[in-house]
This record gives C-alpha cells, sequence and structure tokens, in this order.
C-alpha cells in the first residue's frame, strides 16, 4: 500500500480536458515511486481506486470550469469543504470527480485525506494538446504535489 | 380545469430549460389552455453534429473510430454498427471468437450504461429524491451496489476495448488485439458478483413505486432466433414489420421539424414508433436466459410490458442477461486464429444494425472502389423515440392536470427519463416550459 496516491484524470483527445493527465506524467517523471494513475473520470472507477488502494492520500488532478483564466490552479480539500459539483463535470452523464468525492462522502468511503487540484482549461477542442497557459497550469499542479510535505 | 377569475381558462406555461440527469442539451416545452394541451415540444436545441458529412471521403476503416466520438455512453454500440455495415459492404466473413468478443465488448456498454441509469439517473425520480447523492443518504448499500456494478462494465470495455471510454480496439474485421483465455479469467469471478447484484437489482427495481400508464405501443427492434438481439438479426416488430436490415430506408423515414436538431422518425404509412429495452424485452422475451427471465418476474414484470416506467426493471432484467452471457462467452472462449479477418477495400454498399441500450442504431455505408466513404447515414435510437417522448408527454400531461405546475414539471422529466435519452447522439437535451393560457 503507497501512502498517497495520485489520478490524473481527463480525456486526452479534448484539449485542456486531458491536463489532469498531463500533470499525471509530470508527476510520474518527478516521483518515480509513486502510485500514480490516469482515470477518464468515471465517478465508479474514481471511487473504485481510491478504496482498493486504500491509500491514505489521494490527490485528484482534474480540468475545471469556472471563469477564470486559463491554467489557473484551485485547491480543494474536500474534507474542509463540500466540492462545487458546478465546475467540474464536462464527463459524461455529468457524474465526475465532484460527483465521486461527493457520492463517496454520503457512502463514507472517502480517504482519510482528498486533496482535488482544478485547472482552468480554456479550450476543449477534438486535439490533443494542452494549450500553453494550461500546460504550465499541469507543471504548477506538478510541482505543488511533489513538493507537499507528505 | 383551471379558470381565471373572469371565467376565461387559464394558461399554463411548464418549461425546463435544462433537463437533468439526460445526455445531451434539450429543453421541454408544454403549453396548457384550461384542460386543453395547445402545444408539447421535445426540443432538441444541441447542436447538429455533422458526423455523416465528414465521414464522405474517410477510408472505410476509420468508421468505427470516427463514429465511436458520438456518444460516450455507448461508443462501443457505434462501433459495433459501422463494423457490421462495413463488413456487409465489403463481404468479410469473421471467425465465431470475433463475434463472441464483440457480444461480450457489447454486455460491458449494457452493463455500464444500464445501470448507470437505473442507479444515478432513473431510481431518483421514484423515490422523490431530486439526485443521486440524495438517494445515496438513504440508500446507501442499493448505490454501493449499482457503482461496484458500473465498474465491473468498465472493466469488461477497458479489457476488450483498451479503454472504458471511446475504446481504440475495435476494427472492421475484428480486433486489433484479442485477450488470452487467461485475460479474461479475472473477469469471471468478477461477473458472477455482477449476476447476482444486477438479479438483486431487478428485484429492487420492482419495488419502487411505478405510476400506471399502459399503452400500446408500435415497438422495434432486432430479433434473432437464437440469441437475445445485440448485433445481428431481422428488424422486427408487434404491428407487422419483419425486414432484413437492408430494407431500413424503404420502411422507414427521417423528418426535420422545426423545434429539433434531431430528425424524427416515423414508419411510412404509421407513425411513431419504440425503440429500446421494452421493445426488445416484448419483441425477444424467449430469447432471455431462464435466470433473466426469472429476474423479469421477481421484478414484477410479465411476458409483456407496456408501461414505460417499468423500464427501469427491464433495464435491470437485461443487465442480468448481460451479466449471464458474458460469463457463457468467457467459460466457452477460445482465442481466435487471428484477431481479425483480412479486409479488402473495394466499391459497395453496407448496412449495419445493432442494439445500443437505449434502442437500435442504423449505421449505412456506400464506398467506391478504394474503399472511401461515398455518403454515409445514421439513425441513433433517441432521435427515433422523440416522437413517442412526445407522445407520451401529452398522454400524461392530459391524465395529470391537477398537478401544480411544479410537480407537472418534475414529472414529465420522469416520463422523458423513461427513455433515458441521449440527446448527445441524437443530436441532442431538456429545457421544460410549461404555458398555460
Amino acid at each position: 500500500m503507497n501512502e498517497s496516491l495520485i489520478i490524473g484524470v481527463g480525456n486526452p483527445q479534448r484539449g485542456d480536458d486531458g491536463v489532469g493527465l498531463v500533470a499525471a506524467r509530470f508527476l510520474r517523471a518527478a516521483l518515480p515511486a509513486a502510485d500514480v494513475r490516469e482515470c477518464s473520470g468515471d465517478a465508479a472507477d474514481l471511487i473504485d481506486l481510491w478504496t482498493t488502494t486504500n491509500a491514505r492520500r489521494v490527490y485528484v488532478i482534474d480540468a475545471m470550469v469556472s471563469g477564470a483564466a486559463p491554467g489557473t490552479v484551485t485547491r480543494f480539500d474536500a474534507h474542509r469543504h463540500p466540492m462545487p459539483v458546478e465546475l467540474t463535470g464536462t464527463s459524461t452523464h455529468k457524474f465526475g470527480v465532484a460527483q465521486a468525492v461527493e457520492l463517496a462522502r454520503v457512502l463514507d468511503c472517502l480517504p482519510t485525506e482528498i486533496i482535488v487540484y482544478g485547472v482552468e482549461g480554456g479550450r476543449f477542442d477534438y486535439e490533443d494538446k494542452l494549450s500553453p497557459e494550461v500546460e504550465a497550469g499541469a507543471r504548477e499542479v506538478a510541482r505543488l504535489i511533489s513538493t507537499d510535505p507528505r | 380545469m383551471f379558470m381565471k377569475a373572469n371565467g376565461t381558462p387559464t394558461t399554463r406555461t411548464l418549461k425546463v430549460d435544462i433537463l437533468a440527469r439526460v445526455e445531451g442539451e434539450g429543453s421541454l416545452y408544454v403549453k396548457l389552455k384550461g384542460d386543453a394541451i395547445t402545444d408539447i415540444k421535445f426540443k432538441i436545441f444541441e447542436p447538429p453534429r455533422l458526423f455523416e458529412g465528414f465521414l464522405r471521403g474517410r477510408a472505410y476503416s476509420e468508421a468505427p473510430d470516427i463514429t465511436a466520438r458520438i456518444c460516450g455512453i455507448c461508443p462501443v454500440a457505434y462501433q459495433m454498427s459501422a463494423v457490421y455495415a462495413m463488413e456487409r459492404a465489403l463481404n468479410v466473413k469473421v471467425d465465431p471468437a470475433i463475434r463472441a468478443l464483440r457480444r461480450l465488448l457489447y454486455c460491458g456498454e449494457w452493463i455500464e450504461s444500464h445501470v448507470l441509469h437505473i442507479y444515478m439517473l432513473h431510481a431518483p425520480d421514484f423515490l422523490g429524491y431530486p439526485d443521486a447523492l440524495t438517494l445515496a443518504k438513504d440508500y446507501p448499500d442499493a448505490v454501493k451496489r449499482g457503482l461496484t456494478l458500473k465498474k465491473i462494465g468498465n472493466e469488461i470495455v477497458r479489457v476488450l476495448g483498451g479503454r472504458e471510454i471511446h475504446p481504440i480496439n475495435v476494427r472492421v474485421g475484428g480486433f486489433y488485439h484479442v485477450p488470452t483465455k487467461r485475460e479474461l479469467q479475472p473477469l469471471l469471478e468478477q461477473l458472477k458478483w455482477a449476476r447476482d447484484a444486477a438479479f438483486a437489482t431487478a428485484e429492487w427495481a420492482g419495488t419502487l413505486p411505478i405510476p400506471a400508464f399502459e399503452y400500446d405501443y408500435e415497438f422495434v427492434a432486432l430479433h434473432h432466433p437464437d440469441e437475445y438481439p445485440l448485433c445481428e438479426g431481422r428488424l422486427v416488430s408487434n404491428k407487422g414489420v419483419n425486414i432484413d436490415i437492408e430494407d431500413f430506408e424503404q420502411h422507414f423515414i427521417e423528418e426535420h421539424v422545426a423545434h429539433s436538431n434531431a430528425l424524427h422518425s416515423v414508419i411510412k404509412g404509421r407513425g411513431m414508433y419504440h425503440v429500446g429495452p421494452l421493445a426488445r424485452y416484448n419483441l425477444n422475451y424467449d430469447q432471455l436466459t431462464p435466470l433473466a427471465q426469472e429476474a423479469a418476474a421477481a421484478g414484477g414484470l410479465k411476458r409483456i410490458c407496456t408501461n414505460p416506467f417499468q423500464t427501469i426493471v427491464v433495464r435491470a432484467v437485461e443487465t442480468v442477461y448481460a451479466c449471464d452471457h458474458a460469463i457463457d462467452i468467457i467459460e466457452q472462449y477460445e482465442p481466435p486464429p487471428s484477431p481479425a479477418a483480412i479486409v479488402t477495400p473495394g466499391a459497395g454498399t453496407g448496412w449495419g444494425v445493432t442494439e445500443a441500450p437505449r434502442g437500435f442504431l442504423y449505421h449505412r455505408y456506400r464506398l467506391d472502389y478504394t474503399g472511401a466513404i461515398l455518403d454515409a447515414r445514421i439513425v441513433p435510437p433517441t432521435a427515433q423515440n422523440q416522437k413517442i417522448i412526445e407522445d407520451d408527454l401529452r398522454r400524461y400531461v392530459a391524465g395529470h392536470l391537477q398537478l401544480s405546475d411544479e410537480d407537472l414539471t418534475l414529472q414529465c422529466e420522469q416520463v422523458i427519463r423513461n427513455y433515458d435519452p441521449c440527446i448527445s447522439c441524437a443530436t441532442h437535451f431538456l429545457k421544460l416550459v410549461v404555458d398555460r393560457t
């Protein structure tokens, strides 16, 4: 069992929606021993990931749409505040990261610590690369997680 | 009747600008003058997707992956209809093991899609909750069961398709990679649990308060003599349709209506028809496995079901079937000699009809001598159900005029969710406006 689990969420072929996956790849390079996973964002898969790995601390990285400048990084401590379900949720049937966290809270299967990083996306077109400012956001999240005292 | 003080009928407008718990963007508008319904529109305003247009000029081999992008919930359906159509155009015969793996992949998609709809989207309606989160507070065990079941559907799609959404392993002729027997084994134990959980789901769905709302629909679905329909068969109805899939366009037409970006489908000379789980169940009950039939009885279904609110039970029965069938496929599986049949490009026309979770999905392609697509036609299930949905709304509203606007609006949304509409496929969700004059 790893102490920490890092989950990058997104669709690699929808532009900035892939930011969580790109951040996960940066983290895999920065922290070779870390348990880093990639996920489409399906709530059932997310809950399964953190319950079966039984990690004490879970980081989830996903794209966000709040109206902020693209690349803006927002940190949510899910134990301290409810997730703003309207900010994430580009996933199918709108059942993604925020819903997974809130459902897990109700079902009493949230990890001991769960930090969600949202990176504001700008473009969600059919393309397999991030816009430069969102890629910078992915690097910033990777830096924050890799230097987070655990 | 709602009357103004001066004796003139009151106008009521019910309106949902964005319908929740459906895929895509649409709205509902209902206008009432006294007891008379003067207008009902299930509007689909998501912009047209234009897939048929940009398939032109692309290679036959690209159709499965391009059309899979139409939907994140049922990409397997698009891939399957595309590969069957192309194989018919190019006269390709596939190994029985390839055929079995396709059915297994499709079972994964049915489990994912049906379970999501049953527990997260539809069940809250029956129990009076606004969403699955509030449902989960009072029914944690049921919701946990749903999450685990859905996960197993995801896993099947991941193992066979390469990933759980928009699988990348399907090609005309077969697959890029086929699993070994050993690779499928871990699914077996999970599916045995899932089969029991799906049965319990049917029992649970059968306890939900189901409104009485029967109608003499014309149901249309694939029918195969030996198996519950997924990928092959003739198109049949309970009112006389019995055709080869290549004759679909002779019997069914699509019409533009001003309020929808999705075409409305009708049977020539007869009108609206109903596709999806209820149609499949009624036309193919005998092809269900004995356990699935037992689940139907446990969920309170009769041999014929004409109440669209009971689709929640039918979806659970089909989930039992999908688990049961998937177990059978894995237990019998021997890898094919080659992952895919040889495909020689050439001119031709091909048709593919497969049963997406929401109903049958028609593809037709015409190819030039290089195998490039000259034209394409795609008819998704939600587009076919639009007229039936509007007709259900008309009948439901007429029978429930005494309800407040708020309650009537909520129940109208439920009427729509009976069909688990995928507006993104059809091209595209729900605003409800009820206008009472």
